[in-house]
This record gives structure tokens, sequence and C-alpha cells, in this order.
């Protein structure tokens, strides 16, 4: 996908979902996390599933991951899309089954595989910085 | 083993409208048509009818005003969550337990060739559709890469269970889709969101399904053999999301086919057919590993072939042809054909003796099943 694509349909800004969508002009994911039990906790929500602690705050990612699962999507679904594209489940380092649905960019889509190592890349809309992920050949972080 | 509100309830009658591609009818008439069926076929007039619980897409609002109906109670209106599609049959079930309601109206109506596009990037979607994830075919076929990734499941397992629902289509007048299909067609079919081509898709059709869920000592009174809920499944332990289920392949069926096994003495081989949402293939052969029919990652080896799900196998599955081919109800066509099968009017479809059968819906997290018996 390219920069001439159709505009991403995106959510309306919160106090809760802020960080996530409009915080990686520095090229960081930040996620919210609770400061009691050290959970990160996503989707965003005002409690901690864990331990029920309510002060949350968003903190830096690895920004790394690897990929849970893919699709390889065909259908036209809107006019203006690039396809095929990947869309992804990416579950990053920080924390097992802690999951991203995003998109794989910056390689052919018949490349991607179960297991393939990606790092985090931003694309700006608008105020948004949107998660991408593209091929990390990077090692593991330690 | 305690009481279950479940077994206060039966279903007396059933109904179905004209079904198909592009009827040029609202769905309101078509409600209507079913409803006033199964009215009828339960022995009961619009004045015996209390209640109303439908997942739309004819608002109750309308339903109610149209039959003049004096309801008791209508349930909360719209969407799917735990207990995925048929969460109106356990609202119905549980008003006519607890005495609010004798005779409770549960119907399913689609009127819009729709596609899948969701345009609000709103509520769990907001973590989708941003990334171009517009469909439910691109959400399921996630969870059906990675138990191909686990288990080994192939296209050719997941094409028998589109082949086996189309022949079992040229059975029903009523399905769209009749034409047989070979498991070449399916593999080269186009593809919508790989691994899933078009024929893991479910057919769009406009059509309405009826139902009245009545308290359980009407059975005296009713023209056709009731239909018993032996045990109901609407719960939810993991996520409601699409995405961050722990256990991801398994979706909230896993959690509801465990409450369903929790609430009956019955088990996995005293079923004698099983009709299960079919949205996409995936769905279909993942219940059947969740209901226990198999063990977990074993579907595959299953449905191959497809000799064990079809007619004259040892687990019918979908034998009015299912979403895929006879077209998509949400849920309610197949409740309609289960019925019909315990009550040994399923026609040339019909499986022998048919004492026990299943219905589950859904997929994600938006899960239920339930087990019906004569
Ligand atoms: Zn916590």
């Amino acid at each position: 996908m390219n920069e001439r694509e159709e505009p991403r349909v995106l959510p309306e800004i919160t106090d809760l979902n802020r960080d996530f969508w409009t915080s990686g002009r520095d090229g960081e994911l930040r996620i919210l996390r609770c400061k009691a039990c050290r959970v990160w906790c996503h989707p965003p929500r005002p409690m901690c599933p864990e331990c029920h602690g309510r002060d949350l705050s968003y903190e830096t990612t690895s920004g790394k991951g690897t990929i849970y699962s893919y699709v390889i999507n065909h259908h036209p679904w809107r006019p203006g899309l690039r396809e095929p594209y990947v869309i992804s489940l990416v579950e990053l380092d920080d924390q097992r089954h802690l999951r991203l649905t995003t998109n794989i960019v910056g390689c052919r889509p018949e490349a991607v595989f179960i297991g393939m190592r990606v790092a985090v890349r931003f694309v700006a809309q608008g105020d948004f910085f949107v998660p991408l992920f593209i091929p990390d050949d990077g090692l593991r972080p330690a | 083993m305690r009481e279950l509100l479940e077994r206060r309830a039966l279903v007396s009658g059933v109904g179905i409208s004209k079904t198909g591609r592009r009827l040029g009818r609202s769905g309101l008439e078509l409600a209507l048509d079913a409803a006033m069926t199964a009215i009828a076929d339960a022995g009961l007039t619009v004045e015996d009818i209390d209640g109303i619980a439908t997942m739309g897409e004819a608002p109750p609002d309308d339903v109610k005003n149209s039959l003049g109906a004096r309801l008791a109670w209508m349930a909360p209106f719209g969407g799917q969550g735990a207990g995925g599609h048929l969460r109106y049959v356990v609202q119905a079930i549980m008003a006519v337990a607890t005495g609010l309601c004798r005779h409770v109206l549960v119907y399913r109506s689609v009127s819009m060739l729709s596609g899948e596009f969701r345009d609000g990037a709103t509520g769990d979607a907001a973590w989708h559709i941003p990334f171009h994830e517009y469909s439910a075919a691109s959400m399921v076929a996630m969870h059906a890469r990675r138990h191909m990734h686990d288990y080994g499941t192939t296209r050719e397992q997941l094409g028998a269970i589109a082949v086996t629902s189309r022949r079992h289509a040229a059975l029903n007048e009523q399905a769209a889709l009749r034409e047989p299909i070979t498991l070449d067609e399916y593999l080269s079919a186009r593809w919508i969101a790989e691994p899933f081509g078009l024929l893991d898709c479910d057919i769009p059709i406009d059509g309405a399904v009826a139902l009245i869920v009545s308290a359980a000592d009407h059975e005296p009174d009713c023209p056709n053999v009731p239909v018993r809920f032996e045990a109901l499944a609407c719960g939810t332990h993991g996520k409601m999301s699409w995405d961050q289920r722990v256990e991801f392949t398994s979706m909230g069926q896993d959690d509801s086919a465990r409450q369903l096994w929790s609430r009956t003495d019955l088990k996995p081989a005293d079923v004698d057919v099983v009709e299960i949402y079919d949205g996409f293939t995936y769905l279909a052969l993942n219940w059947l590993e969740n209901l226990g029919f198999c063990k977990r990652g074993e579907g595959g080896p299953f449905v191959e072939g497809g000799i064990r799900i079809s007619l004259g196998g040892e687990l019918p599955m979908n034998t009015y042809g299912g979403q895929l081919s006879a077209g998509r109800l949400h849920g309610y066509w197949l409740l309609y054909e289960a019925i019909l099968q315990l009550q040994g009017r399923a026609g040339a479809r019909q499986v022998d003796g048919a004492e026990v059968a299943i219905a589950a819906a859904g997929g994600g997290p938006n899960t239920g099943c339930l087990l019906l018996t004569r």
C-alpha cells in the first residue's frame, strides 16, 4: 500500500485512546499499562482486568513482535485500495497474547509467514500516526 | 441435577418465509409471513402471543404493531454479543421460564442484500477498520490461517464443508444455490481474504424465520411434535474481542460448548444431527471441534472427504444446505432445520429417527448454542 490509497477510516480520539493513535511521531509505539501489576492493557480500558487497578498510563513498547496470523485481502471492500494487501495479527514482544490487528507493509504479500519477525513503522494521516509493521531482520530483544 | 430454566420452555411452532435473492419484499413483510406461519403451526393465534424477541432486521416495534399483539414483554433489541445470534432464543426461554410470558415470538428477517462493508470505526471495529479490515471474512480467515498453522488443516478439508453443503442444498427447494460443486471448483474460486476464497463464504439472501417459544405445559396443545430445550449456552469467559482472546483459534465457541455440556447428561455421541453456523467454512469446522465431536485440531481430518458430515453419514451436518448454499439468515435457518429434523418434517433431507440435535451459531466472541430433543 502506498500514499495514494484512500484515507483510512479512523476512530474518534478520546482521552483513553489518544496516545495509541497520535503519539507515534517519534517512532515509538505506546500502549496503556497498569502501574500496579505492570500488565499491558489493549485495547485501552479505564480498569486493569488483571488487578482492577485504576492507575494506568501509556508506556513505550519495544515496537517489535511476531506475526501470529495474517490474511491476504484480495476483495475490493472499498474503492481506492490497493489489493492484495496483508492484514495481520502481530503479537508484541512485550507480553504474551498482547496482539494488534495491523497491516504488514514493506514486503510482498507472498513473503509473509506466521512467525515472521516484524517492527513498527508509522504512517501519518492528519493527527494520527497509525502503527503498521515491516519485516524486521534485527535480533529479538533480550 | 438442578432444575434448568430451559426445561420449562419448548418450541411449539416454526415458520419460514419465501427465501432467495432479491425478493423485492420488505423485511417486515417477510418477518410477518414467517411469524403468521409459526403462530398457526403452534396452534395459536396472535392473541396468544405475549412476548417478542428478535435480532431484527425488521424492528420488533413494527412487527408488534403490525400484528396488533398485546405483549407482556419485548426483549432488548440489537446486535449479537455473548450468546451470539441465538441469544434471542435464550431471552425468550428466560421470559417463559420466569412466568412473564407464555408464548414468545422469536424471528430473524433479512431484506438487505448488503455486502460486508462496515464504515464506522467504533466499538471493537475501531481496532480493525483503520487497517482496512472491513469484513468478517477477513476476521474469520485470520483464525483459519492460525488453525492451519497449528494443526495442519488444509483448504481441501475446509472445501469438504462447502461441497457437502451444496449437495444437501440440492434436496432443499428453498435453497439459493443448488447446483453441485466440486472440490476443484472450490479450490479455484477467486480469493476473498486468503486463505478464504469465494466458496468459503455464505450467500446473502432475503428471507425470514420465526419460531414460538412456549411454556412447557403447552405441550398437550401442540399440534406438532414439541421440541424441547435440553440445554442452552450463552456465556462468555474469554474477552469480547475478535483479536485478543487467549485461546484464539477456538473463538468463543469453546466457552459456549463447555456451558452446553455442563447442563446435560447427554454426550456428543448422543447427537443425531448438527445444524451449525457456516457463514464461513471454518466456523463450522471449529464448532465441531469445540462441541467435542472430535479432538481439538482434528476438525480437518473429521470433515475430510465429506462422508462423515453428509446425510447418511455418522454426523449429518447442515442438512438444509447451510448458509453457504441455502442462504444467510444468521443462525435462524439452521435452528429451523434442527427443529424440522426432530419433528420428522424434513422431507427428502430427513435424518431417520433424529431425537437429539444441536443448533450452534456464531464466531469470534459472539457465540451460543442449543441442545434440542424431541
Ligand atoms: Zn493491573
